[in-house]
């Protein structure tokens, strides 16, 4: 050891986050939650097919159609998130960099799913 | 970031090519990674002819063939060669495995040795395994009790027993541990398949009172969370154990205790 220090001192480490849970947990929900979410988005965007754009607006404006979809995209992008943070943390390992990115990667999808949520609401309430 | 290119010093050249045996008509091919920390040199993969009438049929009778016979620099760790030690493994036609119950017969073409990948290599086929020997030592696996012991042993049921069938046979051979990608990328912090899966048998041990605790220490981002069930390493696993769903079920117990 050329630091003087003992393999098992370097595998312990600071000892255990006791955390992870939470984050394995969300991504399974929120996979359970885009199977219906995600076959009803496809479905609108289908049905949609060949519409002009005020009947589509008044299709997407229908309150259930709107909050579903904005469930969709709330989710899918919470559920982009984990994924990624977990790549990050798989493949970057100078902590700086690591940090930086996963602070990118928070911010990315807060400004993502605050754009799409703002969209769908403009469709809804007009203007 | 992940290194993708090897440092000049560890890219591996062609090495020395062995002469056949004389007389030998029944020949196979052996291409055998070969490096040693006292000449300062690149590793480099030397070829043998093994006379396979006058070999075993496994790898390792190959190995010790061409140690005894041809070059007896060749440095490797065999012990039982029945495939119970653990002491052999090694990389053989691209998988982890143990030399000794690897038939030669199940390889086409020039058999291909090279040690447990992503380990620091002490000599040849000899991987440093420190660190996973820690790691195993981290999970504490031996019984932990509170209660007073008993007079004569803790008794467990059939049934109870039965559940460590499948993680008892472990030999700590380390192929699976050395097949899992994110054990490459994260080695020291992640505990990878085999100390997962040591950490399992005493989790689900119906005498072991230190459930609690032993979840406690794997509730991590890392030690536990980085495997993404990859499953290299119940492909990889000489014994045909699965350290796959012993992982799946820590993450089961992981979330049964907060949902």
């Amino acid at each position: 050891m050329s630091e003087m220090r003992t393999t098992l001192k370097t595998v312990r480490g600071l000892g255990s986050a006791k955390d992870g849970t939470m984050h394995f947990w969300l991504v399974r929900i929120s996979s359970v939650a885009l199977v219906p979410l995600t076959l009803f988005a496809i479905g609108l965007v289908f049905s949609l097919i060949g519409k002009d754009y005020d009947a589509a607006r008044a299709v997407v404006g229908q309150p259930l159609v709107a909050v579903l979809l904005i469930l969709f995209v709330a989710i899918s992008i919470e559920h982009m998130r984990l994924g990624i943070q977990e790549t990050i943390v798989d493949y970057i390992h100078g902590e700086l960099l690591k940090v930086s990115i996963l602070m990118l990667n928070t911010a990315f999808s807060l400004v993502l799913g605050a754009v799409s949520v703002f969209a769908l609401l403009k469709l809804a309430f007009g203007g | 970031m992940v290194e993708l290119t090897l440092p000049k010093n560890s890219r591996v050249k062609d090495g020395k090519v062995w002469p056949k045996p004389e007389g030998a008509s029944n020949l196979r091919e052996y291409k055998v990674y070969r490096w040693s920390p006292d000449n300062g040199q690149n590793p480099r993969v030397d070829t043998y002819y093994v006379d396979m009438d006058d070999c075993g049929p496994m790898v390792l009778d190959a190995l010790l063939w061409i140690k005894n016979k041809v070059d007896p620099t060749l440095t490797l760790r065999r012990s039982c060669r029945e495939g119970i030690c653990g002491s052999c493994a090694m990389n053989i036609d691209g998988t982890n495995t143990l030399a000794c119950t690897k038939g030669m017969d199940e390889v086409s073409g020039a058999v291909k040795v090279y040690p447990l990948p992503h380990m620091p290599v002490v000599k040849d086929l000899v991987p440093d395994l420190s660190v996973p020997y820690a790691q195993l030592s981290s999970i504490e696996p031996w019984l932990q009790t509170v209660s007073p012991e008993p007079a004569k042993e803790w008794k467990q049921s059939h049934e109870d027993r039965q559940k460590l069938d499948g993680l008892y046979e472990c030999i700590l051979c380390f192929c699976c541990q050395t097949s899992c990608p994110s054990y490459w990328w994260n080695g020291e912090r992640y505990l990878g398949p085999a100390v997962l899966l040591q950490a399992y048998r005493w989790l689900i041990d119906s005498r072991d009172e230190a459930t609690g605790e032993r979840l406690d220490n794997l509730e991590d981002p890392f030690r536990l969370y980085r495997c993404h069930t990859i499953m290299n390493c119940t492909q990889a696993c000489p014994k045909g154990l699965n350290p796959a769903k012993a992982i799946a079920e820590i993450k089961k117990m992981m979330v049964e205790r907060r949902v």
